[in-house]
């Protein structure tokens, strides 16, 4: 079998090695690690220019779930280095005969040079990663991990502020359910936040495993039940929609459904220089008003994922001197 | 039955009368001592029911004892337990000691000490997670994440076990 992927020893992790390397989760990449991709993108920003760095590669993108923004912006970005894009679709594919996500992976591994994989199950893009010989990047998995996602807000945040250390964060809305907001406070974790509130009704606070990995990562946080008691703090506003989608019971999602919004009438009691950010799609939480306030910076956040993507794959694929 | 109350060479504590005039000494064979009260049944499940392969089987169960309390104490005659036995049992009885016994001697003491990675023997309790949906490729896989009590993560979800989850699952 092809062995493209590079066993990770302690000496890959202290360089900065991405070339070969899965992308399961933002907590397996160093703070310095991310600052390079975050430079590398920086590339990518403005008018793009054609490229062949990736030219010889075939990137296979596997999303079980839907996706606008990570399939779309992983294929663009795939384009716009030169690769060509395979897409597996659900629907028309031998999934519907029941294939499993075992044989589906060792045929992509077979057609791709890299697979990005989207999957409802927590853990599927780390077992794909496990029997792949190419490597994973995990497009979403269930509510656990979104790491491109996370990459890119950081990225953002870096853009948009100059700085991700030394700011007040606020992440509001479903962090029980939502794989960008854990993702995002497990980023979080790889610089120093003056500090994280973690805003959500009760029902929708973090899971105990999530709070456990933030403790002992040493991330400084509060739960708060209102975004009015810290909103004059916030430097970042992070938002995200309450995942119908992912609730076991109905019934709690229609308890908690439209328990929060973001007016303009709360933002204007924001901070000044306060950006707010939202891996989109939106739901009754970020009302289109917003979208014309100075603060409202998701449409460029979304845009941004096609240079930091691209740099992600150039430093996966090691094309072009990443 | 008249019991024997002779020797207490097979590592029960020594001020436990009480037990030492319950359960005969055993000549060969394995004592585990310190299970959970209630919990010698399902100790014996995880030995694979030793008594149904024709060993002799002494319980003794909810008895007094200076560290837990109460305490169950199973005497398995000729058999003795093997190493990952003791760690397996750690899983449901966390606290157990094992005493291996030959000739009313006993020649080894093993403390039931939870191996670190579990493979395909506890079942995530998340129903989303993959190794619950795609099972049959993806055998489950917990690594050791607390020890008092005793805790274990999913690999693929980070969901933890709690002592009593792994307790139901194995007894």
């Amino acid at each position: 079998m092809r062995r493209r992927k590079e066993p990770l020893g302690a000496d890959a992790v202290r360089r900065d090695a991405w070339k070969g390397r899965d992308v399961i989760s933002i907590l397996d990449f160093s703070r310095s690690e991310l600052e390079s991709l975050f430079a590398a993108a920086d590339e990518f920003v403005g008018p793009p220019r054609p490229r062949k760095d990736l030219a010889d590669y075939i990137v296979a993108t596997a999303f079980f779930e839907p996706s606008t923004r990570t399939r779309l912006s992983f294929t663009t970005a795939a384009l716009r280095l030169g690769a060509k894009v395979i897409d597996l679709s659900p629907d028309v594919s031998s999934l519907l005969k029941g294939e499993s996500l075992h044989d589906t992976t060792m045929m992509l591994e077979g057609y791709s040079d890299l697979i990005v994989m989207r999957h409802p199950s927590e853990g599927a893009a780390l077992l794909a990663a496990e029997l792949s010989s190419v490597p994973v990047v995990n497009g979403g998995d269930g509510s656990q991990h979104h790491p491109s996602q996370a990459m890119l807000d950081l990225f953002t945040v870096r853009r948009l502020k100059g700085k991700i250390d030394g700011l007040t964060y606020t992440v509001l809305g479903d962090n029980r359910y939502a794989r960008s907001a854990t993702s995002f406070l497990y980023g979080l974790t790889k610089f120093r936040p003056k500090m994280v509130y973690v805003v959500s009704p009760e029902s929708l606070r973090p899971r105990d495993e999530i709070t456990k990995q933030l403790k002992g990562l040493g991330l400084r946080y509060e739960l708060r039940p209102e975004l009015e008691q810290v909103i004059g703090n916030t430097d970042v506003l992070y938002l995200t929609r309450i995942q119908k989608e992912r609730f076991p019971d109905l019934n709690e999602y229609e308890k908690v459904k439209g328990s929060y919004k973001l007016t303009k009438d709360v933002l204007a009691r924001g901070k000044g220089g306060m950006i707010v950010l939202h891996p989109l799609p939106r739901s009754t939480e970020l009302p289109y008003d917003v979208d014309s306030a100075k603060s409202a910076a998701y449409m460029t956040q979304a845009h941004l994922g096609v240079p930091l993507r691209m740099a992600l794959l150039l430093k996966v694929l090691g094309g072009g001197g990443a | 039955m008249r019991v024997s109350t002779v020797a207490r060479g097979d590592g029960q504590h020594p001020n436990d009368d009480q037990t030492t005039m319950l359960v005969r000494k055993i000549p060969d064979g394995s004592v585990i001592d310190h299970i959970a009260a209630g919990k010698a049944l399902s100790v014996l499940r995880l030995l694979g029911n030793p008594q149904e392969n024709g060993f002799t089987i002494a319980m003794v169960m909810n008895v007094s004892s200076s560290k837990m309390k109460r305490k169950d104490i199973v005497k398995v005659e000729g058999m003795e337990i093997s190493q990952e036995q003791v760690q397996r049992l750690a899983l449901i009885a966390p606290r157990a000691s094992v005493n291996i016994v030959r000739s009313y001697r006993v020649v080894a003491k093993r403390n039931a000490v939870p191996p670190r990675t579990l493979r395909g023997i506890l079942s995530c309790t998340a129903p989303t997670c993959v190794s619950v949906r795609e099972k049959d490729s993806a055998p489950s896989i917990f690594f050791l994440s607390g020890r008092s009590p005793l805790r274990y993560r999913c690999k693929y979800c980070g969901r933890e076990l709690t002592e009593k989850e792994i307790s139901s699952q194995l007894g």
